[in-house]
């Protein structure tokens, strides 16, 4: 099959669209390459403008120190720790949206039972209320079922999800209802029809949504910031910000980018791996 | 194997009744074809007997047993989709056998009831390929292979053939015949072509508006159609139907034409509606004079399409296909003797003869 082009054959208007396409990546990739190449350099080096274009001699350095001896500096915990945490919430996240989203769109659309579209409606109107509305009676909720400091408590208040209950709605009403019938003529309950026709049918928007929502756990900040006092369970946006004091210079600003690199690692490793499945989930059309 | 009995069947939307009491004894083994116009019930009627949709009034029972509260799986029936409903990630034999593993089929019985069943439909070399690499033809033998599986008490066909172009609907048409003589099953199949309903059906269940026009075997409905409505929908082309007012020794037509038919007539004056089929209707001496207007040429058969003086409804001839009249002259035709259908202007309904 022929790609589509919008663009002829020409040659001039092939480079019109490379440079264009090169000069967006080069606005999103440079502060990212930035981050990197001040990794590798001493703390004098940053500290002194203007920061060199190329990566320095001090990485591995730098990068060691940063993963064993900087415990002091993040209140204590070493950055396997705060990866470890943060991995753990934003698969937490990621998993229950899923979940739950998936479990409610199922009722919704496949069920009749009484208040359905109402409450189909108190699902898409909390659409309308963004996290911090609700942050303070989640708090309250959260202290009184103990669940500060706790990994159930970074992400069961995050899991609830009107966005991607949406979503598996209105993939879930692209399904032919006769796919439905045969499968109960077939023999099918609720639960069958739901494993083995409507899990495999959604495999490629669950892993789309699994990046993207993955992505949305590992970035969280201000959740995390409230329901953790305790720094061993601190996720690594809160650690990389308390790692920042005021004063310029007590800043080991060599030490905050190598977190940075390692803190951005893991959702590019997951968005390289998944790509396939994640542009899949989101063009393909095929029933 | 097995009898299927409806018992006054009906069926409302929200009060609105769209079924209107639909009675049938089918007997085990045979072959019932529902048809009908588009929106006449047809196939809510056959899902009802499928379990998919709810039974308003009535009983439905398959092989003696009431099954009006019992899910489709409980009901010991297989369907096929007008879109077939494949399930797209299964290969052919998956979707073959999900049915069988549902019902806790395993192995090597598993197996060779599906393989037995592919090679019935010629599937076998697709086992393994999904629904999106079949053709329309392959994707239709799947579906019926998904219900033959089975081995059910009774087959129900929801237009299973309308998604097919023309050469291979004919060629399925014989198949599906063939398949269900061979393995004797209790059928009710779906469709709006007369053509299906015809050669397929041991009986035929014409519908119009939520109800059974005329229950009997498909010449039968030809030869002694129930209704003006029958009338019209079983035969191609349409039965010519003409008002006519009874006079002594036949009919006299709109126009003034005297129309002799023999046999025993409602009392003379009596207006009625008079049918007759395009292929009753024999060119003659003296008689109906027609002006023809066109006529189509099929090689074997030609079509005159004309009017009869006086008289509002076209008129249909049949005529051989090699010496066909030209459009504009005027052709005298007869009712061949016995094959004149009188209905009631007021009711549809046949006037016994």
């Amino acid at each position: 099959m022929a790609e589509p082009t919008m663009i002829g054959g020409r040659p001039a208007g092939q480079l019109v669209a490379h440079l264009i396409l090169i000069l967006g990546a080069v606005v999103v990739a440079f502060p990212i390459w930035y981050v990197f190449v001040a990794s590798t350099h001493s703390i004098q080096t940053i500290l002194r403008p203007p920061l060199p274009m190329l990566p320095g001699p001090y990485g591995p350095e730098n990068y060691a120190e940063a993963l064993s001896g900087g415990i002091n500096r993040i209140g204590g915990v070493s950055v396997g720790r705060l990866l470890l945490n943060t991995t753990l919430v934003a698969l937490g996240i990621a998993t229950g949206k899923i979940i739950i989203s998936m479990a409610s769109a199922y009722a919704v659309v496949f069920f009749r039972f009484p208040l359905r579209m109402a409450i189909f409606w108190l699902i898409f109107i909390t659409l309308m209320l963004p996290v911090e509305v609700r942050i303070l009676p989640t708090y309250k909720v959260m202290v009184d079922l103990g669940l500060i400091d706790t990994y159930a408590g970074l992400i069961l208040p995050l899991i609830a999800s009107a966005t991607a209950t949406l979503l598996f709605r209105q993939f879930f009403m692209t399904i032919p209802n006769e796919l439905l019938e045969a499968a109960r003529v077939d023999g099918a309950g609720p639960w069958r029809f739901f494993r083995d026709i409507l899990l495999p049918l959604s495999a490629t928007n669950i892993a789309a949504l699994f990046v993207i929502l993955f992505i949305y756990g590992w970035t969280q900040y201000l959740w995390p910031l409230l329901v953790t006092n305790s720094n061993d369970m601190n996720t690594i946006v809160i650690a990389l910000r308390k790692m920042i004091s005021f004063a310029d210079a007590d800043t080991p600003w060599n030490l905050v980018m190598v977190t940075c690199v390692l803190a951005i690692a893991p959702p590019i490793l997951v968005v390289v791996l998944m790509q396939r499945w994640f542009v899949k989930g989101l063009v393909e059309t095929e029933k | 194997m097995a009898t299927v009995s409806l018992r006054d069947v009906r069926k409302s939307y929200a009060g609105t009744e769209v079924i209107h009491g639909v009675s049938i004894d089918v007997a085990d083994g045979e072959f019932i074809v529902i048809v009908g116009p588009s929106g006449c019930g047809k196939s809510t009627l056959l899902r009802m007997v499928a379990g998919l949709e709810a039974i308003t009034a009535g009983t439905i029972e398959i092989a003696g047993r009431v099954v009006n509260d019992l899910e489709p799986r409980a009901r010991d029936i297989a369907m096929v989709f007008q879109n077939y409903a494949l399930y797209p990630h299964m290969s052919v034999f998956d979707n073959m056998a999900y049915g069988l593993k549902i019902a806790g089929i395993r192995g090597a019985e598993l197996r060779a009831r599906v393989e037995k069943a592919a090679d019935m439909l010629e599937l076998r070399p697709y086992l393994d390929r999904k629904p999106r690499a079949l053709s329309g033809g392959q994707r239709q033998r799947v579906a019926m292979g998904r219900a033959l599986v089975r081995g059910p008490a009774a087959f129900l066909l929801d237009e299973p053939l309308s998604n097919l172009d023309a050469k291979l609907r004919v060629q399925m048409r014989l198949q599906i015949k063939d398949l269900q003589r061979s393995v004797d099953t209790t059928t009710l199949y779906v469709t709006h072509d007369q053509v299906e309903a015809m050669t397929l059906a041991d009986r035929l269940i014409v519908m119009n508006a939520g109800r059974a026009e005329q229950i009997d075997a498909p010449m039968a409905i030809y030869e002694r159609p129930a209704s003006v409505f029958v009338a019209g929908f079983i035969g191609s082309p349409q039965m010519n139907i003409l008002p006519a007012t009874v006079a002594e020794g036949g009919l006299t037509l709109a126009g003034g034409q005297a129309v002799p038919l023999a046999g025993p007539l409602p009392p003379a004056g009596t207006a009625v509606l008079l049918g007759i089929r395009p292929e009753h209707l024999a060119p003659a001496a003296e008689g109906l004079a027609i002006a023809v207007h066109a006529v189509e040429t099929l090689g074997a058969d030609a079509y005159a399409h004309g009017r009869a003086a006086g008289v509002g409804e076209p008129v249909v001839v049949r005529l051989p296909g090699n010496a066909p009249p030209a459009a504009g002259s005027t052709l005298t035709v007869r009712p061949e003797p016995g094959f004149a259908h009188l209905f009631d202007p007021e009711t549809g309904r046949r006037i016994a003869q």
